[in-house]
């Protein structure tokens, strides 16, 4: 194998695999995987910080 | 306070939730190409990142030939019915063909029925005898496909009904079928052949190039496959069923299509779980809920919220105190 | 008037009177008008931009930008590439989470403009832009599915045609069909989610960002001592 083949070989296979039997949460009627409801929470969560966390001020800058 | 109108000589009411004061205040530095490559990057290396460490899912495909394999039983009753015109595909209605009071509707309308057939299908020739016809002649089987086709409706009939209930409690060995003796006809031959002809892979390239040699069309093994219950269960074991919010889910533990949980909110509670027209209800419900989402600034109630929830005083925060600070200096 | 293209064109734009019905005076005046390079390409922009919040409109276009370069590479190599090659794969990864990401900064950048009343100040065009493209953009990872030719891309196929069959439109949109579900994922929907986005970002251009609601009395509160100073009239 070139260094090329190697190296992107090595890419390819995942350092966390997520094949493999899925896990799920249920609660009440409502059923959601593990992998869907960090994604929604991550979404949330970043929606508030993007909100909250101060932005750099710029000063100058005339009309 | 009026704002100025498109047409001169008329002016109309400042509503707060459509209207909006432009801004005449101070401009500070702004690089919008500089913005527009950091996002790039930022972008490109969380992509690198998560396609380095999480990778992309891949499972195979189901083919006939692995679930004539894997579970030939379930096959060749699946073939039974598509013989038999008895199965989920042969019942369809439009746009596959034509059954009456397939379709579904909402109240007298029922677009499906309107669009009729389009793809159409007749799974007894389609999915068994011009398949087997295109396997070089045994007399056995060429016998029997004529005894099939020449036969009456109900005999035919009576033949499906026989072998079909004898598949139920069948046993697969040393390669065959094996069913208790009955009055099967043709039919236990035709489909002992349609079996082997699956396992050995012919079924799968003989439904897909039955017109042409380049397929592309996955229409006919598809349907087939989908009317056994070996695809169901292979995707009940990854959570993909409708009844378990399927439509949101990836298999394994790779995250899916999240944004996708209000349209299979509605297949989850009544009446949709048990309504024959669930598929034209729900898709008519997240038709109308998008066109009300797109047309949220003409709808007044819906348009106030963002004014009444107040949220718009965190995102502005800098410049409402910026107010309040330079009038202090003007002092 | 002589023909001299070689000082700032010049010699191309005579604006002649005589001339103005021309079409392409017309479509000039009028793009001109609605962008001028200034509004295209600011360097400046409304204090009152100021949140975290702003830059995921950025953010999802740099997301769409990625998922279409990955998507144009795995085109280069064809259908079946990424099932058999390792290159093949990582590429397909970077495709599909490109797209997660996509809908990621995309639902964010939704909530903060609906919290914003951005549609307001004749910006109702820019709302309704951003939802088409939203929408379709759904129906564009819903093809990419639909392409993956594994048992995924089966499943997904065999359940979604009772849905869209029972509105008619699997009379023409056979989820079964591999070949067209791909033409329409490579060719038709990007050329429509295309257009969409460049027509939403133009309009922001034109329209600007939306300025804030108006403040609050409190915000331009006097503070105690200085009731001589009239806080209502602007400074």
């Amino acid at each position: 194998m070139t260094v090329h083949q190697e190296v992107v070989g090595r890419l390819a296979q995942a350092v966390i695999s997520l094949n493999g039997p899925g896990r799920y949460v249920h609660w009440g009627f409502i059923q959601i995987s593990v992998a869907n409801l960090v994604v929604i929470a991550l979404i949330v969560v970043v929606f508030v910080a993007a909100v909250l966390v101060p932005f750099p001020r710029r000063s100058g800058g005339a009309r | 306070m009026s704002v100025p109108a498109t047409r001169p000589g008329r002016t109309r009411r400042f509503r707060p939730d459509r209207d909006v004061e432009e801004w005449h205040g101070r401009y500070v530095p702004y690089d919008i190409v500089k913005e527009f490559t950091a996002a790039f990057l930022v972008v490109l290396l969380l992509t690198l990142g998560l396609a380095i460490v999480l990778s992309s899912p891949d499972e195979p495909p189901v083919t006939i030939k692995s679930w004539s394999q894997h579970a030939p039983l379930d096959f060749a009753r699946t073939a039974v019915t598509e013989l038999a015109g008895t199965s989920p595909t042969a019942t369809y209605g439009p746009p596959y063909n034509s059954t009456p009071g397939a379709s579904q509707s909402i109240g007298p309308l029922s677009l499906e029925s309107i669009m009729g057939v389009h793809h159409p299908i007749d799974t007894a020739l389609d999915d068994v005898i011009e398949p087997l016809k295109t396997l070089p002649a045994v007399p056995t089987l060429s016998a029997a496909i004529g005894q099939y086709t020449a036969a009456s409706v109900g005999t035919e009939q009576g033949w499906t009904n026989a072998y079909g209930a004898a598949l139920g409690h069948a046993r697969f060995a040393g390669g065959r079928l094996i069913t208790r003796p009955g009055n099967y006809g043709p039919v236990a031959e035709m489909i002992g052949a349609l079996t082997m002809m699956a396992r050995s892979g012919a079924l799968d390239g003989a439904l897909v190039s039955s017109k042409q040699f380049y397929g592309t069309d996955y229409t006919k093994p598809l349907l087939f496959i989908a009317d056994g219950t070996y695809m169901a269960s292979l995707a009940a074991a990854q959570h993909l069923q409708g009844t378990q919010w399927g439509m949101m889910n990836e298999t394994g533990n790779f995250p899916g299509q999240s944004w996708l949980w209000l349209y299979t909110f509605w297949y989850q509670v009544p009446p949709f779980t048990t309504s024959t027209n669930a598929d034209a209800l729900v898709w008519a419900i997240m038709v109308v809920l998008t066109a009300l989402l797109a047309l949220v600034p003409f709808l007044p109630g819906v348009r106030a919220i963002p004014r009444k929830v107040r949220l718009y005083r965190l995102i502005w925060r800098q410049h409402y105190r910026s107010l309040a600070t330079r009038v202090d200096h003007a002092v | 008037m002589t023909f001299d293209p070689d000082e700032s064109g010049v010699g191309l734009q005579a604006d002649l009177p005589e001339d103005a019905d021309q079409w392409s005076a017309r479509l000039r005046r009028t793009a001109v008008s609605a962008l001028p390079p200034a509004r295209l390409l600011p360097d400046r922009q409304p204090a009152y931009v100021a949140s975290w919040i702003y830059v995921f409109g950025a953010l999802t276009l740099a997301a769409l930008a990625i998922v279409v370069l990955t998507g144009m590479v795995l085109a280069i190599e064809g259908p079946t590439w990424w099932h058999l090659s390792r290159d093949g794969l990582f590429v397909n990864s970077m495709h599909l989470w490109s797209v997660e990401l996509f809908f990621f900064f995309m639902v964010i950048h939704l909530w903060g403009k609906f919290f914003m009343a951005a549609w307001r100040g004749r910006r109702r065009a820019t709302w309704v832009t951003g939802v088409l493209a939203f929408v379709v953009s759904i129906a564009a990872a819903f093809t990419g599915y639909l392409s993956q030719q594994n048992f995924d891309s089966q499943w997904i196929a065999t359940q979604a045609k009772d849905g869209i069959n029972a509105t008619g439109a699997g009379a023409y949109f056979n989820v079964l069909n591999f070949g067209q579900m791909l033409m329409w994922h490579i060719l038709l929907l990007p050329l429509v989610v295309g257009f969409l986005v460049i027509v939403h970002v133009l309009l922001v251009r034109r329209r600007g960002v939306v300025p804030p609601f108006a403040p609050d009395p409190e915000d331009l509160v006097v503070p105690v001592g200085d009731l001589s100073v009239d806080r209502t009239v602007a400074p």
